[in-house]
């Protein structure tokens, strides 16, 4: 106890140092201004602003991550509220009573509840994250090579398969996801895999150029194949910005209350915002004392939601930090961020550089509190960007988004292969394949294999040491029956989403 | 997955067997294959435990059962409906792409490359002053330039309109 207080001290103390403030505060400006942007989720707003911290030290650009991350979050709600077209799944139960709310005049409000409801959830979530990392991580330091591997096992199928909408097609996306994850030099004998002779395949995959192209490219492909089907109606903030005492009243037990679904589901290896979003709004729905608005645009129905998304948000950094476990695709793109510094979260980052691990999470309090304070008086310069024209708006992400690409490796076979992973996330939107998942299996994939590689070379080529480690056993059973479950319960109405 | 469509939308028509998912198995099964035939040329030097062909091997299987899961879903319709999709635009953006990348590729340079890539895009999502857009995307893709080459010292590609600067 005494130790996590003393080590957020000490990481508070690195995160106020002038220059990472900053740091800081340009993740939050420019992790909301491209989070705004419709269309774009927090993944992508990671993705498309990584190589804008390519030249940093470490600890600057996690530092800016985290501002990056929080901003991505808070700029996908607004537009949600706004224009009714989450960019992401997790916005979806905001858009639902926000974009009500928005279009009675009380948009001010929505973003209000909004913003203060993030703000609460973030910083309890964030208070959890300090209190159970540690914790965490005094379990995982136990872990073996084969209880990993379960452990991966466990968050391929709970992110494929469980929570989505056809498990077949979630583990078919997590499976291309594996075999882009083959693709290069094998690391342990040095052979290639699925190179075809092409050099620039040896190194394998990006993560940032698979990331890029599905989301970036993909959804600018999707939405023009469809641009004549709807046009999207941007509502004007009108009436007064701040909340009532009436509001207020409303809003300050869904904001807890969202926060408690939030970041327990978060912080499980099953990932997906969304489950919990959706909890509290139907715990909402049944606990007001004003049913009847909703539908029409009830308050409750954007505090609970949104505090639920933020808190579930910082939930997944616990197995990100602790186990390396990339949960959701946002997470899988922080991951990317800290492997170009050839950092590997887990248990060892907590030991060896415990400044960056507790930097990090002293900086999200910071950026929870800038997000508060920049985003409601900025609300009129978000407002004017979420106004760009399409084929500006377009034209400009797909700039942006071959420009990462560009600046990193300049090469006609990784434009080629950003477009065509753009091909690949505009098929997989028209098919409706989850996109997360290929994700999670790329940069998970070589993880659990190298694990299950070195758990079988331990045991000498014995296959039942991962059943003889009780810890690996528990999560492959967990993860048998988290495969199996939702074909059993078929039928079953679960939660149709659209893809972050 | 029936037909429950209040939007309007022109749907097309749900046929018994779906030929989108058939296509999309045949894939799947054709992935497959490449794996098993690329891991055919790996050695297994390890000697214990799993050699770097073992995990092709899997998910290939795993590829190919999920052939199976998706022809059975093809088979029956299952997938769901879908939306009517205008070609043209794709193909624009498309375009714009492999411009941008033929440019770069020939060294013409980041900010011939992604005006180009601008103008199309913008072309795409419907309009149609091809001259303003290009002035547009000149003096971004210019700025940009300056920012990354300047303020970051990320080199990005030069052609002959970089030299200028």
């Amino acid at each position: 106890m005494m130790d996590t207080f003393a080590a957020l001290a000490h990481g508070m103390a690195v995160a106020v140092q002038p220059m990472n403030l900053l740091y800081a505060l340009i993740g939050v400006f420019l992790g909301t201004a491209v989070g705004v942007l419709p269309g774009i989720g927090p993944a992508l707003t990671v993705a498309l602003l990584l190589p804008v911290t390519y030249k940093l030290d470490p600890g600057g650009s996690l530092i800016m991550f985290a501002g990056i991350y929080y901003g991505g979050m808070y700029g996908g709600s607004t537009t949600a509220i706004l224009i009714n077209t989450p960019g992401e799944s997790a916005s979806m139960a905001t858009a639902l009573e926000g974009n009500k709310m928005a279009k009675a005049g009380r948009g001010g409000p929505a973003l209000a509840t909004s913003a203060i409801g993030s703000f609460v959830a973030g910083t309890i979530a964030t208070i959890g994250l300090a209190f159970l990392a540690p914790w965490l991580v005094d379990f995982a330091v136990r872990f073996g090579p084969e209880d990993y591997f379960a452990l991966m096992c466990v968050a391929f199928v709970t992110v494929s398969a469980t929570f989505g909408d056809s498990p077949i097609r979630g583990l078919t996306s997590l499976f291309i996801g594996l075999t882009l994850g083959l693709v290069g030099i094998d690391k342990l004998t040095g052979q290639a895999r699925l190179a075809f002779g092409v050099p620039e395949l040896l190194d394998g995959v990006e993560v940032t150029t698979l990331a890029v192209g599905l989301f970036a490219v993909g959804e600018a492909l999707y939405v023009a194949s469809r641009r004549h089907h709807t046009e999207e109606k941007l509502e004007p903030v009108r009436g007064s910005l701040w909340m009532t005492k009436e509001d207020w009243k409303r809003s300050w037990k869904p904001w807890l209350r969202g926060t408690m679904f939030g970041f327990p589901i978060g912080a499980l290896p099953a990932g997906g915002a969304e489950i919990p979003t959706f909890l509290s709004y139907s715990t909402e729905k049944r606990l007001t004392k004003y049913p009847e608005e909703f539908g029409k645009g009830a308050i409750e129905g954007v505090a609970g939601p949104e505090a639920a998304n933020n808190a579930s948000a910082a939930g997944t950094l616990v197995p990100l930090l602790t186990l390396g476990l990339p949960t959701s695709a946002t997470a899988a793109m922080m991951l990317a961020g800290f492997q170009q510094y050839g950092l590997n979260p887990g248990p060892l980052l907590f030991a060896e550089r415990p400044d960056l691990v507790w930097g990090l999470i002293a900086s999200l309090f910071i950026a929870n509190c800038m997000l508060l304070v920049l985003n409601l008086p900025l609300v009129g310069l978000w407002v004017r960007l979420l106004a760009i024209p399409q084929p500006w708006l377009y034209a400009g992400i797909l700039v942006f988004a071959t420009m990462g690409t560009i600046a990193a490796k300049p090469s006609v076979v990784e434009l080629s292969m950003l477009a065509g992973f753009g091909v690949l996330g505009f098929l997989m939107r028209r098919f409706d394949f989850p996109i997360a998942p290929v994700v999670v299996g790329l940069i998970l994939g070589p993880i659990a294999e190298a694990q299950l590689r070195r758990a079988l070379a331990i045991s000498l080529g014995d296959p039942m040491t991962l059943l003889q480690s009780p810890i690996s056993a528990t999560l492959l059973g967990l993860a048998l029956v988290a495969l199996l479950a939702p074909f059993v319960l078929k039928g079953m109405g679960r939660f149709k989403a659209n893809e972050d | 997955m029936t037909q429950d469509h209040a939007s309007g939308d022109p749907v097309q028509p749900p046929r018994r067997v779906d030929r989108a998912g058939i296509v999309i198995a045949a894939l799947l099964a054709a992935i497959a294959a490449v794996l098993v035939w690329d891991a055919r040329g790996l050695q297994s030097t390890s000697m214990y435990g799993m050699g770097p062909e073992a995990m092709p091997v899997v998910i290939a299987c795993g590829l190919a059962l999920l052939a199976i899961g998706n022809f059975v879903d093809a088979l029956r319709g299952n997938l769901p409906a879908r939306e009517s999709a205008d070609p043209v635009p794709v193909v624009l953006i498309l375009i714009g792409l492999a411009l941008l990348i033929a440019i770069i590729g020939f060294g013409g340079g980041f900010i011939m490359a992604t005006s180009a890539l601008f103008v199309t895009t913008s072309a795409a999502f419907g309009r149609r002053a091809i001259v303003v857009d290009s002035v547009i995307a000149l003096v971004m893709s210019t700025l940009i330039y300056l920012a990354f080459d300047r303020l970051l010292t990320l080199s990005l590609p030069t052609g002959p309109l970089e030299r200028l600067l």
